[in-house]
């Protein structure tokens, strides 16, 4: 395990490398810093001096080399709009996201464990395919319109729930609903598909025979074994919903960093969506890593590989 | 089993068995039903989508401001030349619903195709060949599932430009890594049969090694995946077209036509639910397809 772990995390590490480039060179290919610097009627000296003051005449590999130790010591830049730096900007929005996130990835693990253990116990039986049909269902449902359809019924006609802006914590009710009914079908298929394989396996016969309560052998003996895989995958779904959060905080208009980073996109604010896709990479890497390590722990075949 | 049976009976392998077998029955069913239903619909869309010159009742650019936001036919005060009325700019609902099909299939079936090209090779090769290029590959794909597609999407269409291509290519260049996964662990179980061993030992070029003994026997997976793959685009390229960054206007992207109708929210709801029905439908059926393909073609993989 601990071999496993050290291959891991000088894999993570060069992951992490490459993202890194990848998030410099992509952004910075989107045009010239020093003209969207120099502003608009900007004549050709000023955009030099600008060039030159900034760095952006060194070497791209220079400039990435100084945009890296930078970002590892949180310093991202400034952006073009906000008189914050990036950091700052960053730090003050990132808790609206991950609160979303988290909210999001509760409720998709509040509704898709306990229905995923029920299909288990009874595969086939009504529930079980209803839970499926509303699962395949909802897959077809593009996110945001849900949101939209979720904000026109709750919002506006039944009036239960503020339709925009992120102030208390009703404001967050529809947006993580939004987020977590996608990533539900998944974790139910993982629970009941984890608990059908263990509800068959020996040991849950020898902890029944031995008359235990059915409930103790399932919670104890049963789930405790099925959901680390499912843990595993929920890891991965709250870095997807990271990256969802930028669909569902646009519909929304919470200001979080998915907003944040459609905004500077549009406005070509380079600084931030650099740092922002850095750090949501990083929250991938990092969350993926978890995963395979709860799994290679649960499954030692995964380990020699 | 045995003749006394009392309640610890529930986990006898009889009662398991029994059910498996209603079990796989029912699967068995519904899979082809669900390849009925789901391929019917997409059938009538694409049929649409091909025909829609013939079958769209007026021109989908064609604005009028004189008739704009007319209700669809289930309401009051309708105009029964436009059926599902006409969007914020007087131009005729079902049409654009029509042509938007075009650009949804079109998106859905190139990003397929492109990513499955890269991803089958990268997963075929990486398979095949082990060792150090595999090491190289399986480095490619984990950097590409640690980058939100989403987000690097909308940064390189913003980097080139909205536009049907840009899209393609983005979603194509970012959709591959399912392929990738799966035919490389399907090339690695292929590849040490003992066809291919046979193939090797009469002196067969490594290429048509390949091409004639690995992949027909790992092409099976290519076609679920690519279904599924054209849900997942189709629904990618209306959330960059809602954002923004995908389709531009005029063109009739059910994306972009939510987008724009959600500032008539409030009052006209329906100016998003159509095309958000529309587009829920169209994704159900592919997945619903996918779904039977799966299920019959490799009932193993079901959960």
């Amino acid at each position: 395990m601990l071999n496993f772990t050290i291959r891991r995390i000088i894999l993570v590490v060069f992951v992490a490398l490459t993202v890194s480039v990848i998030a410099f060179f992509l952004v910075r290919m989107s045009g010239d810093l020093a003209t969207a610097l120099a502003g608009e009627d900007a004549n050709a000296q000023e955009i030099a001096d600008i060039r030159k003051i900034y760095g952006l005449d060194r070497p791209l590999v220079v400039q990435y080399g100084d945009w890296l130790f930078g970002a590892l010591r949180g310093d991202f830049g400034a952006s073009l709009y906000f008189p914050e730096t990036v950091g700052e900007l960053v730090a003050m929005r990132l808790p609206t996201t991950l609160l979303l996130a988290f909210s999001g990835l509760l409720i998709s693990l509040v509704i898709g464990i306990p229905f995923g253990v029920i299909s288990a116990l009874k595969p086939d039986s009504w529930i079980d395919r209803v839970s499926m049909s509303i699962a395949v269902a909802g897959q077809a449902i593009p996110t945001f319109w849900m949101g939209l359809m979720l904000m026109v019924l709750f919002g506006l006609i039944l009036r239960w729930t503020p339709i925009s802006g992120d102030d208390t914590w009703q404001h967050f009710i529809l947006p993580s609903f939004t987020l977590g009914y996608y990533s539900t079908p998944p974790i139910m298929r993982l629970t009941r598909s984890g608990m059908l394989e263990v509800l068959s396996a020996d040991y849950i016969r020898t902890a029944y025979a031995k008359g235990l309560q059915p409930w103790r052998v399932l919670f104890k003996h049963a789930l405790r074994n099925a959901v680390i895989p499912v843990v595993a995958l929920a890891s991965v779904q709250f870095g997807h919903m990271l990256s969802g959060a930028i669909v569902i905080e646009s519909v929304f208009a919470m200001q979080g960093i998915g907003y944040l980073a459609w905004e500077s996109i549009l406005r070509n604010d380079i600084a931030v969506i650099q740092a922002i896709l850095l750090i949501v990479c990083l929250f991938y890497v990092g969350l993926t890593f978890i995963a395979d390590l709860l799994n290679a722990w649960l499954d030692p075949r995964i380990r020699v590989s | 089993m045995t003749d006394n049976s009392d309640s610890n009976d529930k986990l006898i392998p009889e009662k398991v068995l029994r059910s498996n077998i209603t079990a796989r029955i029912f699967r068995r069913i519904s899979a082809h039903t669900s390849i009925l239903i789901g391929g019917s619909v997409l059938a009538i869309i694409v049929f649409m989508a091909i025909f829609a010159p013939l079958l769209a009742p007026h021109d989908p650019f064609d604005q009028d401001l004189s008739r704009r936001l007319l209700p669809p036919f289930w309401m009051e005060d309708t105009n029964p030349k436009y059926f599902l009325g006409t969007d914020n700019l007087g131009r005729d609902y079902l049409s654009r619903l029509i042509y938007g099909a075009q650009i949804s299939l079109m998106i859905g079936v190139c990003t397929a195709l492109l990513s499955g090209i890269i991803g089958s090779v990268l997963g075929i090769t990486a398979g095949y060949f082990g060792g150090r290029i595999d090491a190289v590959i399986t480095f490619v794909i984990t950097t590409r599932l640690s980058m939100p597609i989403v987000l690097v999407a909308l940064a390189v269409v913003a980097l080139v430009g909205g536009s049907l291509h840009a899209v393609i290519l983005v979603l194509g260049f970012l959709l591959w890594d399912r392929y990738a996964v799966v035919m490389r662990s399907a090339t690695q179980q292929a590849r040490n049969m003992d066809y291919v061993s046979a193939a090797r030992a009469i002196g067969c070029p490594t290429w048509r090694i390949i091409l004639s003994e690995i992949f027909p026997n790992v092409v099976n997976n290519l076609i679920v995946i690519a279904t599924f793959e054209v849900a997942h685009a189709i629904l990618l390229e209306a959330s960059l077209s809602f954002l923004g960054l995908g389709v531009q206007p005029p063109d009739p992207s059910w994306g972009l036509m939510i987008a724009e109708g959600k500032e008539f929210l409030l009052f006209d709801p329906w100016v998003i639910t159509i095309p958000g029905i529309a587009l829920s439908i169209l994704v159900l059926a592919v997945n619903m397809l996918g779904d039977g393909i799966r299920d019959v073609s490799a009932p193993e993989n079901r959960n």
